[in-house]
């Protein structure tokens, strides 16, 4: 009897799957790990890894994309936002030696690049698109001409082992052996897919990045939410710029945030402006990057380190040609707005 | 008074830009005063550091048109750098690589081949945002830096230099090399020529007419018969070959070979001065000059005050945030220049 429902159950999923086409694709990602795992568990555990270690800063720049454009704002400057926090990040904490500095420094940083976006585009209706250019020029001088060399880090932050969960083959290591800014990286994705789909915030910020005018009618306030937004926006990517070099590289130089902000643009249309989209979307993206390291640390293939390098770039572009015109962004986004006049 | 007006602003931003630059000096310890006027004397009075200002000037006001071109046309092409790095990596290889011809004929077919493999470039974003609606600002930064990837793999791997330790192509023949007329290179003449042209083209064609109307309205653009599609791709084609062209220029009178460490950051100075400028063509040439002796004179600047060179970057972008943003025109209530839309949201095409 109970197997005759366990049968059951697994025909029920399977018919499932095969309707809904999101959870096909769960089975065949499940499926091709656990056979790659089976062949060599040790790459395996090390490209999942660092697909999660790739992704996640793509991830989060991407979240601070779909937070300014969900209330209409297009954000070009993020890869600006991502540079400048960054340098507070490093220099505060190798100033201090003290990490918490450093990631508050790096937050409050982030804050004020979108509390600038957002002067701007909302108070002053500049084109978005040269603001953004504006928020990373201003970011690039900046941070070159006031890095000086010879800093260091006391430390990076560490990695926490979460005690039971960190010790499930294959999860464990690729899940729960993070650092700090990861676990609440992951944390805040999900909060912000819940706030955008299942509060008032989030109603009202779509409704602001749809057709403003008639949020406005509703009694929102169309620019204080869009200021909040975008301020807020800037603080998650001062948390990125933190992760970037208080977690993951420990280290600070010009140029450093190498065009992820751009990236994170890609990887927010990819994922269609849905937060676990671009998720699932910068995972993807961390795969790639992550395959194309262990094959070549395995030495099964060699590609010349430039097409290594090349690889998010252009891998940018074919997904977006493939998915543009496909998706739909907000469709105020890039518009300054005008309040009507009575 | 139009033309007071049209200069007045990027006037102010400049003032405002150096001296937010000489306060910076002072917290640093320097001679704002000493620094400046190293920096002025060296670029704009020595017969020396007049070549080396147009000879800096010169890729710049190329690059700079070429977004000029992209800004008419309702493009933000930040691309420049790309196409201009892959116009130079192409003009140096048909300057070693092709030998035997006369100088009359190895020049040309040098700029040409640099227009042509930057115009490939602008092609693809130019195709990419006509038929997949993609929008250019992230195709362009995107190209840069595989193209940047692309020309260090050939200039360290099938066209490296024999025995060379670092990443470089073998010096271009003899032939190739473009040189100075009375002290102001060839190069910048051309440049000068340019600017002219694409003037004339917007001015007078009406290529450039379609260029503009695409821009500014697409719907009436495209009621009036104008094809839309086909004139985003030809002009960012355009941006691509001018930038390409700037780079073969680069290439034959400057440089002599490839070298990916140089050409960096051209087309990024190009979108700053287009800007600057406002989009006028004639206006990039004394843009491209200040700023072509600003970049040549900045390690001047340093060897005499102790001014690091990066203070030049920080110079130039608070110059763009006031040329920009609509900050002067309030501070000064003149009238405000119209601060339309040039460029387009993610969705339309």
């Amino acid at each position: 009897m109970l197997r005759l429902q366990a049968v059951g159950a697994v025909i029920n999923m399977m018919t499932t799957a095969l309707r809904s086409r999101k959870s096909l694709y769960f089975y065949i990602v499940v499926i091709a790990i656990a056979f790659a795992y089976s062949v060599n568990s040790v790459s395996t555990v090390a490209v999942a890894a660092s697909s999660i270690t790739f992704g996640l800063p793509l991830a989060m720049a991407a979240m601070v994309g779909i937070m300014c454009e969900r209330t209409g704002v297009v954000n070009i400057g993020i890869e600006g936002t991502l540079l400048t926090s960054a340098f507070f990040g490093f220099f505060v904490a190798a100033l201090s030696q003290n990490l918490i500095w450093g990631l508050l420094a790096a937050i409050a940083s982030g804050a004020v690049t979108g509390l600038l976006l957002a002067l701007l585009t909302v108070s002053w209706k500049m084109d978005q698109i040269i603001a953004g250019t504006i928020v990373n020029i201003l970011a690039t001088g900046l941070t070159s001409f006031f890095y000086k060399q010879g800093y260091s880090l006391p430390a990076i932050f560490p990695r926490w082992s979460i005690p039971g969960l960190s010790d499930i083959p294959f999860l464990g290591r690729v899940f729960f052996q993070s650092g700090p800014i990861t676990y609440f990286g992951l944390i805040l994705i999900f909060v912000l897919y819940v706030a955008m789909y299942h509060t008032a915030w989030g109603l009202r910020t779509r409704a602001i990045g749809e057709y403003p005018s008639s949020a406005e009618t509703s009694g929102i306030s169309v620019k204080k939410f869009k200021y909040i937004n975008v301020v807020i926006a800037g603080a998650f990517g001062g948390l990125t710029g933190a992760y970037l070099t208080l977690e993951l590289v420990g280290s600070f130089d010009r140029g450093f945030s190498a065009g992820k902000g751009f990236t994170a643009l890609a990887i927010m249309i990819f994922g269609r402006w849905n937060p676990i989209g671009a998720l699932l979307a910068a995972i993807f993206f961390g795969f790639a990057q992550a395959l194309a390291n262990q094959l070549m640390i395995d030495g099964l293939v060699a590609i010349p380190g430039p097409f290594i390098n090349m690889l998010p770039y252009v891998l940018t572009i074919v997904v977006l040609a493939f998915s543009a015109g496909k998706v739909r962004g907000p469709a105020a986004a890039g518009q300054p707005y005008e309040r009507e006049q009575a | 008074m139009k033309l007071v007006r049209a200069w007045i602003t990027p006037l102010i931003a400049l003032v405002i830009a150096f001296g937010i630059g000489a306060i910076l000096m002072i917290t640093q310890g320097s001679d704002p005063l000493r620094a400046y006027e190293s920096l002025f004397t060296t670029a704009f009075s020595t017969q020396e550091g007049l070549a080396k200002t147009f000879g800096k000037a010169t890729p710049l006001a190329i690059s700079g048109l070429a977004v000029v071109i992209g800004l008419r046309a309702g493009l933000f092409n930040i691309g420049a750098q790309g196409q201009l790095i892959s116009g130079a990596l192409a003009a140096a290889w048909a300057g070693y690589a092709i030998t035997g011809l006369p100088m009359i004929a190895h020049v040309p077919l040098c700029l040409i081949i640099g227009a042509i493999f930057g115009s490939l470039v602008g092609y693809i974003a130019g195709a990419l945002k006509a038929y997949r609606g993609i929008h250019e600002v992230i195709t362009t930064i995107m190209l840069n830096s595989i193209v940047l990837q692309f020309a260090e793999y050939l200039s360290n791997g099938p066209l490296k230099e024999e025995g060379s330790i670092i990443a470089k192509t073998p010096p271009i023949a003899d032939s190739a090399k473009i040189g100075s007329i009375a002290g102001l290179p060839i190069g910048f003449l051309l440049s000068g020529l340019l600017a002219v042209g694409v003037w004339w083209i917007f001015k007078k064609t009406t290529t450039g007419f379609r260029f503009e109307t695409v821009g500014k309205n697409k719907n009436a653009a495209w009621y009036a018969g104008i094809a839309v599609k086909r004139n985003t791709v030809f002009a960012m084609v355009a941006c691509g070959a001018l930038a390409g062209f700037g780079g073969a220029v680069e290439t034959l009178g400057v440089v002599g070979k490839f070298e990916p460490a140089f050409n960096q950051g051209l087309g990024f100075d190009g979108i700053t001065i287009a800007l600057l400028a406002r989009a006028n063509p004639l206006a990039v040439i004394p843009g491209a000059i200040l700023f072509g002796g600003m970049r040549g004179a900045g390690p001047t600047m340093q060897f005499t005050a102790g001014v690091s060179p990066e203070i030049i970057d920080l110079i130039l972008a608070i110059v763009l945030f006031f040329v920009t943003a609509p900050i002067i025109s309030r501070i000064f209530r003149l009238k405000s220049d119209s601060n339309a839309q040039v460029t387009s949201g993610w969705g339309s095409n």
